[in-house]
């Protein structure tokens, strides 16, 4: 945290008269509420372009009516709406746990915000094991789904956060397996660190420098992170046709709305996370483009895969539960294996 | 083995053959027509909400009788001897006051029965389909152009009238009975 805690103190002077553990929790609440506002904006850009996408992609239009330009202002609207709802707790539902839920799983998507570099200087916290920081964290999500489908009392929340429970876990072996090879090629696992081992131009980057071998691992690891995601293909746990909304069947409201804010927050996380290990995070992609700053690379970067991500959504059917599992067990978890094996051998010979 | 590999070499092919077809659709121009804004025109024979054109309306009943579901209700007074009710356009005179035409667009079932039989062609279908009301009486039409006091005084004319025919007739039925009946 000691290069942003610089940066405060110089635009502050009067932080660094403060005692250090006061101006370090400050400085603290300050990241967390800008990181929680930028989920926020995040999401409503992101469900406003999820509902554009998918209209355009089935020849509609989407929402066209409110704040008039091809209706901008139509997440904002629903954003009012949900927080007008009315907040259900069913009757016969474990109470604390229902209400606690929404809370855990946006708060493990929450903590990866934490070491994202954004730029050259701009890193919440430079951890030097930020990358095993984040394959631990979002594992902590699955516990908040479980949660809130057991406390709900229903039997689709209970199925959508079994199947959701099984999804995440199998699904996080391949996601680290993948990452691992990465950690293999560059020899760190510091966030800040990955990216610079990366600098130069386009074909510096991971996926384009080691082209097979991190290009499979890209593929391997964007695929289970979809189903980190909980995103279609592999949106069982919510899958609207059979479970009703699965996990979040008996939420509404706020509460529900965190659930969303988390899944869209969580899409971010995935594709920053492939941004910086595999493109480079905020390097231009050409010498020349430097004057470009770094954040705008590296969040055009990431919004391309969320953008990805989406148009996977509205191309693919959802899968059904063995598929699933074949899929991570008898294809992804293999071939992930054998790639880390592989390039753990290239690395020593 | 060969048909693992083989699935997975599928699997990837037609995601990028699916996601191709996906992303052609992106830049297809939508099919969408944004109602309220844009109306598309509807055809010529449309059958949507009715219209009566009453002066042309003869009271002649045969829309009435042809609807299906009795949506149509009218109520006629007869003319006096004396007054001239005037000519439909085509060139029909009009015996009969239309103190009440009603049609009940709650009820209508748009067959457009009614439209064939009308000897002045005044009932026809019209392309106007927003009637959507917040009350269901107000799908109630009213074509007649008579206020209520002119209706009741058309009613009590015809109950005078049909009053002195039927003591007229009385008077003739007295004189009458010592003729044998020759008519009617």
């Amino acid at each position: 945290m000691e290069p942003i805690i610089k940066v405060f103190f110089n635009f502050i002077p009067a932080l660094a008269d403060l005692p250090n553990w006061l101006a370090v929790t400050l400085i603290g609440v300050v990241l967390a509420v800008g990181t929680f506002l930028y989920i926020a904006v995040f999401t409503l850009f992101g469900v406003w372009l999820e509902r554009k996408i998918s209209a355009h992609m089935q020849d509609r239009l989407g929402p066209m009516e409110v704040g008039g330009w091809h209706g901008w202002a139509q997440t904002i609207a629903d954003t009012i709406k949900l927080l007008i709802k009315e907040d259900i707790v069913p009757e016969k539902s474990d109470r604390f746990l229902y209400k606690f839920a929404p809370y855990v799983v946006f708060t493990a998507v929450m903590a990866a915000f934490a070491v994202i570099p954004w730029s050259k200087k701009f890193i919440p916290a430079n951890l030097n094991v930020g990358l095993l920081y984040i394959i631990s964290i979002s594992s902590l999500g699955v516990i908040g789904i479980l949660m809130g489908g057991w406390a709900s009392n229903n039997k689709w929340s209970l199925y959508g956060a079994m199947r959701s429970a099984a999804q995440m876990v199998s699904y996080e072996i391949p996601v680290s397996l993948s990452l691992i090879s990465v950690i293999l090629i560059t020899g760190t696992l510091d966030m800040q660190e990955i990216v610079y081992r990366q600098s130069g131009t386009l074909f510096s980057w991971n996926i384009f420098h080691y082209f097979p071998f991190a290009f499979l691992a890209f593929i391997i690891y964007f695929i289970a992170s979809l189903a980190e995601a909980n995103r279609t293909p592999f949106d069982l746990p919510e899958a609207e046709s059979e479970l009703v909304a699965g996990f979040h069947t008996e939420y509404s409201g706020m509460r529900w709305a965190f659930f969303m804010l988390s899944e869209y927050a969580n899409m971010f996380v995935v594709s920053a996370i492939s941004a910086v290990v595999f493109f480079g995070g905020w390097q231009a992609p050409f010498g020349f483009l430097n004057f470009i700053p770094g954040p705008i690379w590296f969040l055009g970067k990431a919004l391309i895969l969320v953008f990805v991500q989406m148009w996977i959504r509205w191309t693919l059917p959802r899968l059904r539960v063995d598929q699933l599992m074949y899929t991570a067990w008898k294809v992804l978890t293999p071939f992930s294996f054998a790639l880390v094996l592989f390039i753990a051998f290239w690395k020593v010979l | 083995m060969k048909d693992y590999f083989r699935n997975i070499y599928q699997a990837i092919v037609t995601i990028l053959i699916g996601m191709g077809v996906t992303f052609r659709h992106l830049f297809v121009h939508a099919v969408t027509i944004q109602y309220p804004h844009v109306k598309r025109e509807l055809p010529a024979r449309s059958r949507q909400k009715l219209f009566v054109n009453i002066d042309d309306c003869i009271g002649c009943f045969q829309c009435a009788r042809a609807c299906p579901v009795d949506c149509i209700m009218i109520e006629t007074v007869k003319a006096g001897k004396d007054e001239d009710l005037g000519e439909t356009s085509n060139g029909q005179k009009k015996r009969l006051h239309v103190v009440k035409f009603d049609i009940d667009m709650a009820k209508c079932c748009y067959c457009a029965d009614c439209v064939f039989p009308c000897p002045t062609e005044c009932i026809y279908m019209t392309p106007d389909y927003e009637f959507a009301t917040y009350d269901r009486n107000s799908l109630l039409l009213h074509f007649a152009k008579y206020s209520p006091e002119q209706v009741k005084a058309l009613h009590e004319r015809q109950e005078k009238e049909a009053l002195a025919k039927a003591q007229a007739a009385k008077i003739k039925a007295a004189a009458g009975t010592k003729k044998p009946e020759s008519e009617t």
